[in-house]
């Protein structure tokens, strides 16, 4: 199991439990955080999952893969520290994660 | 198989109306053939498939019965392959807007192309809904929708001499890019990286473009808009170096589609968390001779499961047999073994 942070944008912060293998979109669903629409259902064909990584936990989740980074073309103010929660697989290096849900998820 | 591109007086008569061309309008189409029923199927998107084209053409899918696994692009194309015997007509690139029930029980349907279609059945196999293009979440900017902000353009000519700015890294952006820079007093085009999802041609016409000056390529983000809430004055570009306003009139952007239950909201059906009411013996809405089938939906146990929408199909389209053909003897066959379906798929 691995503890994840999501953190709305109005500063409340939910912290979920999740199992090992699950992904981050799979993790805010089942646990009903807000903001995680994932309206394709984590087939990385929607970006409406779209998270800020923690800067502490940029490194530890790794960069987009090519397909995500053209899928993150279709979420709205990208940053650097963009990913979409459903390609960011939970492993134990990553118990402890704080993602941002962003004001506007379209 | 033919595909109506249609004017705006065209008048269709027909068995049955298949709203969507997904997985299940396309083996409903099987489905009633089998039966003798003829249709038409209307989609949005200008293919078919649905959300197996347009979400996820190279994804596999792994539940579908006997298929070990299969891709979207796949599975629509062996649909395809199967109702090829029934001569199914499509409209690709229409959406139904209006349903009327005549006197003697039959529709009336009406596309946003104005093609009319009297029919005697309907099925809305329509998933989760029209694709829309996505709207980006920026303040105040439904008001200038379709006078300075489009998400498509039927005509270049409105948008001569126009400032315009484009806003997407695709095949959509850049072919407008391109479409545009001819008639356009300015046009810039905003992508939130230097690299594109385009064509790799449309690219590189387009950097010449970029390279004579001819349009500006700005790395950022479109942030605000700015106007009298009608008419696009100036947008505000978020960039590396800090903001800047530019001058527009004119702004499109493409940042993909989305799925809307649009104007089936308004057809009267029993709707519930828009999804539509259905009987588990007929798929049947809450009006006689309208059925829903697939993702649309929702009866006490439904899953949203492409199988689903199968065997919703085969017994949506044995009532819908009984309304087309009420007098018919209706026998039970198998395709394996009856001589007459055998015949109908043009196997024997």
């Amino acid at each position: 199991m691995a503890k994840i942070t999501f953190i709305q944008p109005d500063g409340t912060s939910q912290t979920v439990t999740a199992d090992i293998g699950l992904t981050v979109m799979e993790a805010a669903k089942l646990n009903n955080v807000e903001g995680i629409e994932a309206e394709c259902g984590g087939a990385c064909a929607c970006a409406t999952c779209h998270v800020y990584v923690d800067d502490a936990w940029r490194a530890a989740s790794g960069k987009p893969t090519d397909m995500e980074e053209d899928m993150l073309d279709f979420a709205f103010d990208v940053r650097e520290s963009s990913r979409l929660s459903c390609q960011m697989k939970i492993t134990a290096a990553l118990d402890g994660l704080v993602v941002r849900v962003p004001a506007k998820q379209f | 198989m033919t595909t109506n591109n249609a004017d705006t007086t065209e008048q269709i008569s027909t068995d049955v109306v298949v709203i969507g061309a997904g997985p299940c309008g396309l083996f409903a189409v099987f489905e009633l053939g089998l039966l003798d029923l003829k249709c038409h199927v209307i989609d949005i998107l200008d293919r078919p498939g649905g959300q197996c084209a347009e979400l996820y053409p190279e994804k596999p899918i792994y539940d579908v019965p006997a298929l070990p696994v299969v891709t979207g692009q796949e599975l629509t194309d062996r649909l395809m392959e199967q109702i090829k015997p029934f001569g199914p007509q499509f409209h690709f690139s229409e959406r139904i807007d209006e349903i009327a029930r005549l006197a003697d029980g039959s529709f009336r349907l009406v596309s946003d192309q104005g093609t009319v279609f009297l029919t005697k059945v309907v099925v809305i196999a329509a998933g989760g809904g029209s694709f829309t293009p996505k709207r980006p979440p920026l303040d105040g900017i439904e008001g200038y929708e379709g006078t300075s902000v489009f998400y498509s353009v039927r005509r270049i000519e409105s948008m001569r001499g126009r400032d315009i700015v484009v806003i997407g890294g695709g095949d959509s952006a850049l072919d407008w890019t391109l479409n545009l820079q001819p008639v356009a007093k300015s046009l810039t085009l905003i992508h939130r990286r230097d690299d594109f999802r385009a064509a790799p041609h449309s690219v590189e016409k387009m950097r010449a473009l970029v390279a004579e000056g001819k349009v500006r390529l700005a790395i950022g983000q479109v942030t605000a808009l700015q106007g009298d809430g009608k008419n696009l004055q100036s947008v505000t570009l978020k960039t590396a170096d800090g903001e800047e306003t530019l001058v527009a009139n004119g702004l499109l952007p493409f940042f993909g589609l989305t799925m809307k239950l649009g104007p089936v909201a308004n057809w009267g059906l029993n709707l519930n968390e828009n999804l539509i009411h259905v009987d588990t013996e007929r798929f049947e809405t809450s009006e006689k001779g309208i059925f829903a089938i697939g993702d649309i939906n929702w009866y006490p146990g439904k899953l949203k499961l492409i199988l689903s929408g199968f065997h919703e199909a085969a017994l949506m389209a044995q009532a819908a047999n009984r309304i087309v053909f009420p007098d018919k003897k209706v026998m039970f066959q198998y395709t394996t073994s009856s001589s007459s379906l055998q015949k109908k798929l043009g196997v024997r």
